[in-house]
């Protein structure tokens, strides 16, 4: 009660009144907000009814049955096993599969491109660093779109027909005997087991248990390595001298795969021409190539220049500092200023990972058999039910981008400054 | 009190929102210009001339409505669909009719709620190869790639055909005729299939159409036709009848040249119901007397049409076919205009 004399701790009580809500400070910031919300309550009961309305008035009703009827069409690119007879979710799996695909071999391109423009952009040798400012400006400021359509064209106009291959004087050949570069697409060799341990039935999807064993068994080797590498930086801190781990991590990581493949009898099958195209092999398809590379390319320029601004963000002094130690420029690089400027390049990388899955939707313009295409194409237009297939795409690439961005977070968390 | 105020403010909206829509009719006469959806460019069916204006076979049938309802066949507004789009801009009011080719099927009749205003051209799934692969039958095509459009019935029919023919292919999903001609001529593909008129017109249109070959083998039936939202009978009534009044005047000798003459009166009665001169047909379709005269003026006609976008004189090189009337040993049959 001391200091009651002095401040008074409680205004003095005030009735309610109904004008408080505008007049009074306290409680109008409540009042806009609780119309604000209402505002929003409105437009969004509006657009629902009247959604609803329209419907009604069209005869349809909403539902998503459509999804367990029988697809009747095609998909030339598929992951998982799936026919004309199968059902329209089915083909949408097909789609969403080849969504995912495309996103991670795109995400990885682009980042191996980003990094390494990135880096050369601010090498010292100006003729690199120009070049690099090129690629960045060339493909930066052309729409996506249009790159894509490029590659698809070049695949399609200026590489040779299958027939070409073909008969005693072919004008084209097999790169090595194993890799033709087709208008149908790009034909590798697959990897194949003699010793097939045949496929895991998981009911919706049946992954190849070899696959698998050998997923298991690699995995196992890079943990195994990072034990010993821990063990290493041990032994280093300790004593200052770091034990030389090279050719027991190269048995480590090599060994174990290498003895699984043999014990599988791997063997690659070559494709060959046989009819109108390549048979055998791994086809590689012009809507993925022209996909995959205009993804990779277009969202590389972008990754280039956050991976500029974060190394420009390490000030000069750390890499003299390093120099000072004696560290080598490419040690300076890899060991002080890199783990440094993660910390400013992985926020915005996230970004532009979300980026590329969304931008996989352009499949569509040259024919690449993603969620966009199976859905939200040709499943959609032969059932007619654009709103439910619509709600229903955005929905999955929602669920998509929220899981990268997730993950991304996770390892954003640990690369980040760890501030105790 | 906020509860009842937000519910007092929902049932407003929902009052407001859910006010009759005008019907078609109405709406393009307000409008003062007919919204056609065609396809994107395929000769002889739909495409803009050196000039910009739209010609074709798909085209005049919706001049012949716009002159009908209008009285100025030019009042179109024409929009490119897709395959895909098609469906949809129908749907949504963006177009009032849709003459592009599109097959008449019970799924679309039914589930995706459109009426089809009747059956203008009679075709069938085909194959276009180059001669010089040396194919002679569908059924060689085991392996071969295919370019497709992508959302059509012409991709479900391709299934089916390879499934029961138990032979192998691989689709190239294209996104429209153009593209699908383009991948075709790059030897993307092996095979370009499409409705029979179509690669027709697609081959008609390349460097050296003898290169190319027609397989003889016809997959499907695809009774093309325009097509209209359901709900509307009056203006599906009036296209339907558009249509009719175009084989009725070519079964009469009604034509481009003579359907001014004859308006002003014949010994025919059929002829003087048809162009107004006897009775109120048009008044009975929510029109004037003079509409089919109008429809019939604008591009002649169905023989008229036919001859002029697909016939022996045009690059195409149609014959009638099924498509000639029923007199003739063809399908078409018009309606009694009675």
């Amino acid at each position: 009660m001391a200091n009651a004399l002095t401040f008074p701790t409680r205004e003095p009580h005030q009735a309610f009144r109904l004008s408080m809500l505008l007049n009074d400070s306290r409680y109008r910031s409540y009042t806009i907000q609780i119309f604000v919300l209402m505002c929003l309550m409105l437009g969004i009961a509006w657009l629902a009814d009247n959604t609803v309305r329209n419907l009604a008035l069209l005869g349809k009703d909403f539902s998503f049955s459509f999804l367990w009827s029988t697809a009747g069409y095609d998909i030339n690119q598929r992951l998982i096993a799936y026919d004309t007879q199968m059902t329209h979710g089915r083909a949408a799996l097909v789609g969403l599969l080849n969504t995912v695909v495309l996103a991670v071999l795109s995400c990885v391109l682009a980042t191996i491109i980003g990094v390494i423009a990135g880096v050369l952009r601010l090498s010292g040798n100006p003729i690199v660093a120009r070049l690099m400012t090129v690629y960045v400006e060339l493909f930066r400021n052309i729409p996506l779109l249009l790159w894509i359509l490029v590659f698809g064209a070049i695949m399609s106009e200026a590489v040779p027909a299958p027939n070409a291959f073909k008969g005693e004087n072919a004008t084209a050949s097999m790169i090595f005997g194993a890799v033709a570069i087709t208008n149908r697409g790009v034909f590798i060799p697959e990897p194949l087991f003699a010793r097939d341990l045949g496929t895991l039935n998981l009911g919706i999807v049946e992954p190849s248990l070899n696959a698998l064993v050998i997923l298991l068994v690699v995995i196992g080797c890079v943990l195994v390595n990072r034990a010993l590498m821990r063990r290493a930086s041990q032994v280093q801190s300790q004593t200052g001298i770091r034990p030389a781990t090279w050719w027991k991590s190269a048995i480590i990581l090599a060994a174990p795969p290498l003895l699984l493949l043999w014990a599988f009898g791997f063997y690659l099958g070559y494709p060959e021409l046989r009819g109108f195209n390549f048979q055998g092999g791994l086809q590689l398809r012009n809507s993925l190539i022209a996909m995959w590379l205009g993804l990779s390319i277009y969202t590389g320029a972008f990754i280039a220049e956050n991976v500029r601004a974060g190394i420009l963000a390490i000030s000069r002094g750390q890499t003299e500092a390093a120099h000072a130690l004696g560290l080598r420029p490419g040690k300076t690089m890899r060991l002080v200023i890199l783990p440094q400027a993660l910390r400013v390049i992985v926020p915005p990388l996230i970004s532009q990972y979300l980026n590329i899955t969304k931008n996989t939707s352009l499949g569509l313009a040259v024919g690449y058999m993603d969620l966009r295409s199976t859905l939200g194409g040709i499943t959609i237009n032969q059932t007619g039910r654009e709103l439910e297939g619509m709600l229903l795409i955005m929905l999955i690439y929602l669920s998509l981008s929220l899981i990268i961005s997730g993950s991304m977070n996770v390892y954003n968390a640990r690369v980040g400054l760890k501030e105790r | 009190m906020k509860k009842s105020l937000f519910l007092a403010t929902l049932g407003v909206v929902a009052l407001l929102s859910g006010t009759a829509t005008a019907g078609t009719l109405d709406e393009v006469k307000a409008r003062g210009k007919l919204n056609c959806g065609v396809s994107s460019g395929t000769a002889g069916f739909s495409t803009p001339d050196a000039k910009g204006v739209w010609q074709g076979f798909d085209v005049a049938f919706c001049r012949a409505v716009a002159a009908a309802v209008l009285g100025d066949p030019m009042k179109v507004e024409f929009v490119p669909t897709t395959g895909q789009t098609r469906f949809t801009a129908l749907a949504s009011g963006e177009i009032d009719v849709l003459s592009r080719a599109t097959t008449w099927t019970f799924s679309r009749d039914t589930d995706l709620k459109l009426t089809f205003a009747g059956t203008n051209f009679y075709d069938g799934q085909a194959f276009l190869v180059k001669k010089e692969l040396g194919v002679s039958s569908a059924k060689d095509l085991n392996g071969a790639t295919v370019c497709i459009q992508s959302g059509t019935t012409t991709e479900l029919n391709l299934a089916e055909y390879f499934r029961i023919n138990k032979m192998s292919y691989e689709p190239v999903p294209v996104d429209s005729s153009a593209e699908g001609e383009r991948q075709y001529q790059a030897g993307a593909c092996d095979v370009y299939t499409s409705d029979g008129s179509n690669l027709a017109s697609v081959r008609a249109s390349f460097k050296n159409p003898p290169d190319h070959v027609i397989l003889p083998e016809i997959i499907s039936k695809e009774p093309l036709g325009p097509i209209v939202r359901q709900g509307d009978e009056q203006w599906a009534d009036i296209v339907h009848w558009t249509l009719s009044a175009l084989f009725a005047a070519e079964e009469l000798g009604v034509t481009k040249a003579n359907a001014d003459q004859l308006a002003d009166g014949s010994d025919n009665p059929e002829i003087n119901r048809l162009l107004g001169k006897e009775g109120d047909l048009g008044k009975m379709l929510g029109l004037d007397a003079d509409w089919a005269r109008r429809a019939i003026a604008a591009g002649g006609n169905y023989g008229e049409i036919f001859a002029t976008n697909l016939g022996d004189q045009t690059p195409i090189r149609l014959e009638r076919g099924l498509n000639a009337l029923w007199t003739k040993g063809g399908l078409m049959y018009a309606q009694p205009f009675r």
